[in-house]
């Protein structure tokens, strides 16, 4: 950065502007077709163009014929998100031209939708925020396109994959109530989580399964009205969307300050550049021509189907957070952590269930298991080991058989090889020396060879103990307890 | 003498007089022989084959157990997809494409082993009343060429009312089955909205368009169209109801039926002569023992304008898909926006840059109110007065056309080409059972009654239909000039 003095730094323009944000989230739905063909909604990795038949391909006489999965998916979502569902809803035809839109026009929803007026709760630094959600309904997802440049309009040439065309797409639309990027940042982390726990999106931000667009504007604190505001797309992980709001307000202030006006537009966010630029200005603005799609009858949603749907919704992160915290008293941050992932928290239930101390339970979860699970890319369940096993494991710690750093390593040997902890120790001899005379005798050697450090450490010097215990645990191939060696190491040298 | 009927046909296969291959033979050679009439954009050969083959193995397998349909040549509109075979709407901008794929009407034949022996000439994109939109030229209409054979069905019609076929498809979306039926004299059936699947046909308006047939008798209809009808899982507008047994229906008559005649339908604007012809065909109706109503649809004269709005937005929205990228006319320039203005412009015709235009016009921002939702309403409106009517009456009765058919060219401003549809538009809007026959001469040119059902009363239509059929000889006319009425032997 520059440093004139026009040129404010974020908690400058922060101070005297207040961003508005609004997210729309776009989320496919783990249903097994797609939303109006028979075609697999599982794309990934098939030949372009070769999951496709003439429905999604958009051939002329075809008709759709719409998935009640994807309906249910979307209900389901909008439930966990506090929404109303109206009685009916209907859906209509988006009109625009573009290579990876097959018909023309992308059926979606416009003033019928699935659902209305929810919220989503969480928290920013000890602050709780409420963000409203305007809408969640249901549409299809488009081709894709691979092009030279940034823009398709730019391009020399381009070709069309119509693989994901009339995937079963979830839009939710949030109101501009989010007021810092890491507010953004937090509603989309809870919403993901939402959505993955709820079974309807596999949460992937790198492949586009779950997308975000941000609407963002800048007003003076205070106001109430709001700004020109500028669509952000092309954000692919939260740290994107993260940065490129961070950008957005810094750009955005300071033409304020310089008494410019902001041009309503589109802008891309460019990873590589760290920067947003400009897409689509005003002149674009599509007028997307809604009407009702007259291919399907309009939808009309009974009270007992929303209330099955009700309730078979899964237990919610933050109801399973505050059940962890009530159940087991664990502290809200560990709690948090563990429902991260529902496997995890799975994990944890499961382990507790088999005896294991919640503790205990918790920070092997969270520490070595999660490290492990990081490095080798399978998480415990998938694992060789698996709960049973760590559960084993976990046990023989807790009673005392084994110590800690036995554990580690059995726990790093078997992570992904599997077999039983306890079968493992008793072959190998790795349990434990707990025999109290055995223990004193190998104490009583190590002090003998070491008279320097002994002299050492009764001469005040308390790092001089520690190579007393590494010799005993040394000599027992580190199968003693630490913390006991070292206490009889200074019963016996204070004498 | 007049050419042969479904039915006659049909007893002729099973006696083993005639085999389907010869039938087929007979039909292309017939339909050859009306080329300069231009009702044919091209045969099915390949398919005809192979379709002939499997109805002779179905007919010496179960004669009894193979329908009516089997064996029985027909020709079908250049909007129905069949796969393997080119359909191209009437339009440059689909020429040459060939779906993967057959729609459920056809397929629905093709099962109950109808032949198909050729793909008719229409208005491009069915949008028309004269078959003067076909970007492959006009059709003649078998009772003088100079004249149309109406539209946008023009081909179908011909090919039926020459003889050359024993029935044809076409569609129906604002009266383009039954105003070719009136102008070629012969039964043309637009059954109520869902009870024919439109998966593969190209849509003009959704909400509008319905696949039926033309026949030379009210029983042919009703074959075809029972061969097709039915719930079909892959268009969510078709009616789950099951489809009434028309067959045991349409012989029933009329006495002791109720029968409308709608006092706008009846007013200024019609030609004397169809005037007369269908004043003539009610009193038959009374003398077979129907009571004549007099009804009011005081909303008929909105409905030309709410046609002109739904069917075009629907349309703006419905050929978008044809941009050049994935089949039909690509016409390649520098740009994206440049490749899609001049494919289209192009590839569509008049009459549909006209309506594309009109329905992008009705459905955009700050217009969509004023245009498109007022149509929505008076729709409603218009539907909810047959509703009335037919508390009252089993059916109504009227002119298919104000007119008889008129000469080519005639018709060159739209409003008044519009205008021919005046009659048949509202029938489409409400969603009902349409049908035309044959019921007399005006200048010597054929005269259609037109018979209107409630929703899913596709037999009651047909029975009054028959009835009229079975005591006059209207539908017995052949054109003066065609092949069949010259003599030649089939
Ligand atoms: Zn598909």
């Amino acid at each position: 950065m520059t440093s004139t003095s026009a040129v404010s730094t974020l908690d400058q323009v922060m101070e005297r502007w207040e961003p508005v944000i609004g997210l729309e989230v776009h989320g496919q739905l783990l249903t097994r077709s797609k939303m109006f063909c028979g075609c697999s909604a599982d794309y990934i990795g098939s030949p372009p163009n070769s999951n496709t038949c003439p429905v999604c391909l958009g051939l002329p006489g075809v008709l759709p014929v719409m998935n009640r999965v994807a309906v249910e998916y979307t209900v389901r979502s909008a439930l966990a998100l506090n929404c109303e569902i109206p009685e009916h809803s209907k859906f209509d035809r988006k009109n625009y031209f573009y290579p990876d839109l097959p018909k023309g026009y992308q059926i979606s929803q416009w003033d019928m939708p699935l659902s209305l007026n929810g919220h989503l709760t969480f928290t920013v630094d000890g602050e709780e925020v409420r963000c409203g959600i305007t809408r969640v309904h249901l549409e299809e997802d488009t081709g894709t396109l691979q092009h030279a440049g940034d823009i398709l309009q730019q391009a020399r040439s381009s070709v069309v994959d119509l693989n994901r065309a009339g995937v079963p797409l979830m839009e939710i639309v949030g109101e501009p109530d989010l007021r810092t990027p890491a507010q953004a940042r937090e509603y989309l982390v809870r919403l993901r989580q939402i959505l993955v726990y709820i079974g309807v999106n596999d949460g992937n931000l790198e492949q586009g399964s779950f997308r975000c667009d941000a609407n963002i504007s800048l007003r003076k604190h205070g106001d109430t009205g709001l700004g020109v505001k500028v669509e952000v797309k092309n954000m692919n992980s939260f740290r994107a969307v993260h940065r490129a709001l961070e950008f957005e307000i810094v750009r955005q202030g300071r033409l304020l300050d310089q008494g410019q006006t902001i041009a309503q537009e589109t802008r891309g966010w460019v990873e590589a550049k760290g920067a947003t630029i400009s897409q689509r200005s005003k002149e674009y603005a599509h007028d997307y021509r809604y009407f009702p799609e007259p291919d399907l009858p309009p939808l009309r949603l009974s009270a007992e189907f929303v209330d099955r749907v009700r309730a078979g919704l899964p237990e919610l992160p933050q109801q399973l957070a505050e059940r962890l915290q009530r159940e087991h008293g664990l502290s809200a941050y560990d709690a948090a952590n563990l429902t991260a992932e529902r496997e995890d928290a799975r994990a944890f239930e499961a382990l507790v269930a088999a005896g294991v101390p919640a503790k205990a339970a918790a920070n092997w979860l969270m520490g070595e298991v999660a490290r492990l699970a990081r490095e080798t890319h399978t998480p415990l369940q998938g694992s060789g080991l698996g709960l049973e096993g760590l559960a084993s494991l976990v046990k023989l710690v807790e009673a005392g058989s084994i110590n800690g750093s036995t554990a580690k390593e059995l726990l790093e040997e078997l992570y992904l090889a599997g077999g039983d902890p306890a079968a493992v120790v008793r072959e190998r001899g790795l349990g434990q020396v707990s025999d109290q005379a055995e223990l004193e005798r190998l104490v009583d050697a190590v002090i003998a060879e070491n008279p320097a450090a002994v002299a050492d450490f009764q001469g005040g010097k308390e790092q001089a103990l520690q190579r007393l215990v590494g010799g005993v645990m040394k000599a027992t191939s580190g199968r003693a307890d630490a913390r006991v060696v070292t206490g009889l190491l200074r019963e016996r040298l204070a004498r | 003498m007049s050419p042969e009927t479904v039915g006659g046909l049909g007893a002729r296969l099973r006696r083993g007089e005639t085999t389907p291959a010869e039938l087929a033979a007979q039909a292309r050679g017939a339909l050859q022989s009306i080329e300069d009439l231009h009702p044919v954009l091209r045969y099915t050969d390949a398919l005809t084959e192979r379709q002939a083959g499997r109805a002779a193995r179905m007919l010496a397998e179960s004669p009894e157990r193979a329908g009516p349909l089997c064996g029985i040549p027909f020709a079908y509109k250049d909007v129905l997809c069949v796969e393997g075979v080119e359909t191209s709407a009437g339009s440059r901008i689909l020429e040459g494409f060939i779906p993967p794929y057959t729609g459920t009407a056809i397929q629905r034949l093709l099962d109950a082993g109808a032949v198909p022996i050729a793909v008719t000439n229409c208005d491009e994109f069915a949008m028309g009343s004269s078959n003067e939109n076909s970007a492959f030229g006009p059709v003649g209409n078998p009772w003088d060429p100079s004249r149309v054979p109406g539209g946008s069905s023009g081909g179908s019609a011909a090919v039926v009312s020459a003889g050359a076929v024993p029935f044809s498809l076409g569609t129906d979306t604002g009266g383009s089955i039954r105003q070719p039926a009136s102008f070629c004299g012969v039964a043309g059936f637009k059954p109520t909205y869902g009870r024919v699947s439109r998966y593969g046909l190209i849509a003009f308006a959704s909400s509008l368009d319905q696949i039926g047939p033309f026949t030379r008798s009210v029983e042919d209809a009703a074959h075809v169209f029972t061969a097709m009808a039915g719930h079909d899982p892959r268009d969510s507008t078709t009616s789950p109801l099951p489809v009434e047994p028309v067959a045991t229906q349409v012989a029933r008559g009329v006495a002791g039926m109720r029968l409308g005649v709608p006092r706008e339908y009846m007013a200024e604007g019609l030609e004397p002569g169809v005037r007369a012809a269908v004043l003539a065909a009610l009193a038959e109706l009374e003398k077979l023992g129907a009571t004549l109503v007099e009804v009011s649809l005081p909303s008929t004269e909105a409905a030309l304008s709410t046609y002109y709005i739904i069917a075009p937005a629907e349309c703006s929205a419905n050929l978008a898909r044809m941009d050049g990228v994935r089949f039909g006319l690509h016409v390649d320039r520098k740009s994206l926006t440049d490749t899609y203005l001049e494919t289209r412009g192009q590839g569509f015709g008049p009459e549909v840059k006209r309506r594309i235009m009109l329905g992008t016009y009705a459905l955009s921002s700050g217009y969509y109110d004023a245009y498109y939702r007022q149509a929505q309403k008076v729709r409603t409106l218009i539907a909810e007065e047959f509703d009335r009517a037919f508390e009252s009456v089993d059916a109504l009765v009227c002119p298919t056309s104000p007119i008889v058919a008129f000469p080519k060219g005639d018709k060159s401003d739209p409003l008044s080409m519009y205008l021919c549809d005046v009659l048949t538009i509202p029938v489409n809007l409400a969603g009902l059972p349409g049908i035309s026959i044959p019921c007399g001469l005006s200048q010597g040119l054929p005269v259609g009654l037109q018979v209107i059902g409630p929703r899913l009363g596709d037999a009651q239509v047909l029975r009054v239909a028959h009835a009229y059929e079975a005591a006059t000889a209207w539908h017995a006319q052949m054109p003066p000039s065609s092949p069949t009425a010259t003599g030649t032997p089939s």
